[in-house]
């Protein structure tokens, strides 16, 4: 009885926010407030209304998609929220004519994107696929190796995990000027930054991963006879995995942030951090705001496919289960 | 202490990795000069002439450790030619980030470990928000406080306005994480306890979850302030700062001297070191007058 009548009042709640919101839509549609209220007034009160309804309509769908559907929720809800705040962008920056060299509305952004492809594409090639993928690649490779040698020496082991603890908190973004004196304006020099900003994280976190596994998987690995070679693949790399992903997802941000860096100190005409700063210059905003998107997408499909390689290689391990 | 072995042992092989470095790449140079005045170059030439070049593709460790002295011991404080002041420009905006930053975050972990709405709303977004490269909207972030010129109706310089605003975006995830944590730290039992007491929900929270969350705010303290350094540098980077240390490092490979780079870069470490463990005293101190130091 409580449980109908609550899913009583939510689905009144949510048509009536549906349609109260739809109309208020039309209404302001149909008056388009940006032409009467002068930039100066702002926009008016059927605006503020419509947001109000807006925000509470968003809310109450969440709520309701929580309750009800939680396993929809947990796409819905984050997808809704992405969406609300693009939809804020743009009815905001219209409302109050922000001038684009300000802020240019995600229509106009769009814009961007759609006339410029070719020269978000090579940017894109220059700066992630040479500058950070290949970085990254390197970085991570080596990391890897150094640690797994290293693993042999407790001594030394002992030794690099505060140092390197320490040098991951370094802003180690520092040495992007001395890598473009040292290999060149090209994708090299960026290639070469990257690969010293992954490598501590990297590191750090395979070092500690190799000793993960415990003492009774340990002995039972001498029991059986197991050259360090077999303890090494059959026992020690698949427990260090979960750690090494860790370090594998924090390097996949710095990556990019490495390559665009170093491009401020020298890059040929061509590279994302080059055109955001120099179409900073030109007062080409729409564009620049084109470069974020195109960032903002390679970080986040980077980390995307760090954590779905994560999840493929690491499905045994307790925080990937019932995924 | 059982480490400092070990440590001291690692130390001491990067530095003689990158004593041997400083030879084999400075010696081209010293062959250069060798071949131009037709002299002979013998091991005790080389191994002199690589440790002392005026600009040297990779300096030795002294060589830095002098510039650093230099920079830091002889010129004023208030000088721009010191690193002191530099250091405190840098400083000046690390502080700004990382408060708005564990502040930002403190409020959307409150709001988070409140609503299931906003958790499943925001959280998303804000790992996202990290895998963005914050760097691409350095110069965005200039041109809107210079457009806005919001730094000159608070009273403050424009440039410090946009690093703050790096830095905190760079600072805000640790906190947020792990206050989120932190929030959530209360067993059942604890939870129970406060409402058979008829506690309130503010009560709840300023009583049991705030308290609770204090070893893990802490944690994250530490690695968000070295986060917002880190900030607080790359807003120097691109926006054509002439004061901070990032500058120093910008102005250093612009004049071709990488000592003046290397120098800089190692003010930022040791700034960096002071930071976090400055962190970690307050850290023992706040835990200890609340009873929770192990």
């Amino acid at each position: 009885m409580k449980s109908s009548a609550l899913a009583l009042r939510e689905g009144v709640i949510a048509v009536a926010g549906g349609v109260g919101l739809v109309v208020l839509a039309f209404l302001w549609a149909r008056s388009s407030v940006g032409q009467i209220d002068a930039p100066q007034y702002g926009p008016g009160w059927s605006f503020w209304l419509m947001l109000a309804a807006a925000v509470l309509f968003a809310w109450d769908l969440s709520r309701l998609a929580i309750r009800r559907a939680p396993r929809l929720a947990q796409v819905l809800v984050p997808v809704l929220g992405g969406l609300f705040a693009l939809g804020l962008w743009e009815v905001l920056t219209r409302a109050f004519e922000v001038p684009e060299v300000i802020l240019p509305a995600p229509s106009a952004i769009w814009g961007a994107i759609l006339a410029n492809l070719d020269l978000l594409r090579d940017d894109f090639i220059q700066t992630v696929l040479k500058g950070a993928v290949t970085g990254y690649v390197m970085g991570a490779a080596a990391a890897v190796l150094v640690a797994v040698l290293v693993d042999r020496v407790p001594f030394l082991r002992r030794g690099l995990l505060p140092v390197g603890n320490f040098v991951s908190a370094l802003p180690i973004v520092g040495i992007a000027p001395i890598m473009v004196m040292w290999f060149g304006f090209d994708w090299q020099s960026k290639a070469a930054v990257v690969v010293v900003m992954v490598f501590f994280p990297v590191l750090v976190n395979m070092v500690a991963g190799l000793a993960a596994a415990d003492r009774m998987q340990r002995d039972l690995m001498e029991t059986w006879g197991a050259t360090p070679t077999q303890r090494l693949r059959y026992l020690s790399l698949p427990a260090a995995m979960p750690f090494l992903f860790n370090g594998l997802k924090i390097a996949a941000t710095l990556a990019l942030i490495g390559a665009i860096v170093a491009e401020n100190f020298g890059s040929p005409t061509l590279g994302m951090g080059f055109r955001i700063s120099t179409a900073v210059g030109q007062l080409a905003l729409p564009l620049v705001w084109a470069e974020i998107a195109v960032a903002a997408l390679a970080g986040s499909v980077f980390y995307g496919l760090v954590s779905a390689a994560e999840r493929r290689v690491t499905f045994w391990h307790p925080s990937q289960r019932g995924k | 202490m059982r480490n400092a072995g070990p440590v001291l042992a690692v130390l001491g092989l990067i530095l003689a990795l990158w004593y041997a470095g400083a030879v084999w790449l400075n010696a081209a140079w010293t062959y250069d000069q060798a071949s131009r005045n037709g002299t002979e170059v013998t091991m005790a030439l080389l191994l002199s002439d690589t440790m002392a070049q005026e600009r040297p593709v990779l300096p030795p460790p002294h060589q830095v450790a002098g510039e650093l002295w230099k920079g830091l011991t002889a010129w004023a404080p208030s000088s721009k030619k010191s690193l002191v002041y530099h250091g405190l420009v840098t400083l000046t905006a690390t502080f700004w980030g990382f408060v708005f930053g564990t502040v930002l975050g403190c409020l959307m972990a409150v709001g988070i470990v409140r609503s299931r709405v906003i958790e499943l709303g925001l959280m998303p977004w804000a790992v996202i928000s990290q895998t963005i490269p914050v760097v691409a909207l350095a110069p965005m972030i200039v041109v809107l406080s210079n457009t806005l010129g919001f730094g000159e109706r608070i009273g403050v310089e424009n440039q410090l306005v946009s690093k703050t605003i790096i830095a905190a975006y760079l600072s805000y995830f640790p906190v947020l994480v792990g206050m989120v944590k932190g929030l959530r730290a209360p067993d059942q039992m604890q939870l129970d306890l406060l409402k058979t007491y008829g506690a309130s929900e503010i009560q709840t929270f300023r009583l049991l979850r705030l308290p609770s969350s204090m070893p893990y705010l802490f944690a994250s303290l530490k690695v968000g302030i070295a986060a917002s350094l880190v900030g607080a540098i790359v807003g120097e980077l691109p926006t054509g700062a002439i004061e901070g240390l990032g500058a120093r490092m910008l102005i250093g490979s612009q004049f071709g001297s990488p000592i003046i780079v290397w120098a800089a870069l190692f003010a930022a470490a040791i700034l960096a070191g002071v930071l976090v463990v400055v962190m970690a005293g307050v850290e023992r101190l706040v835990l200890k007058k609340m009873g929770m130091a192990q």
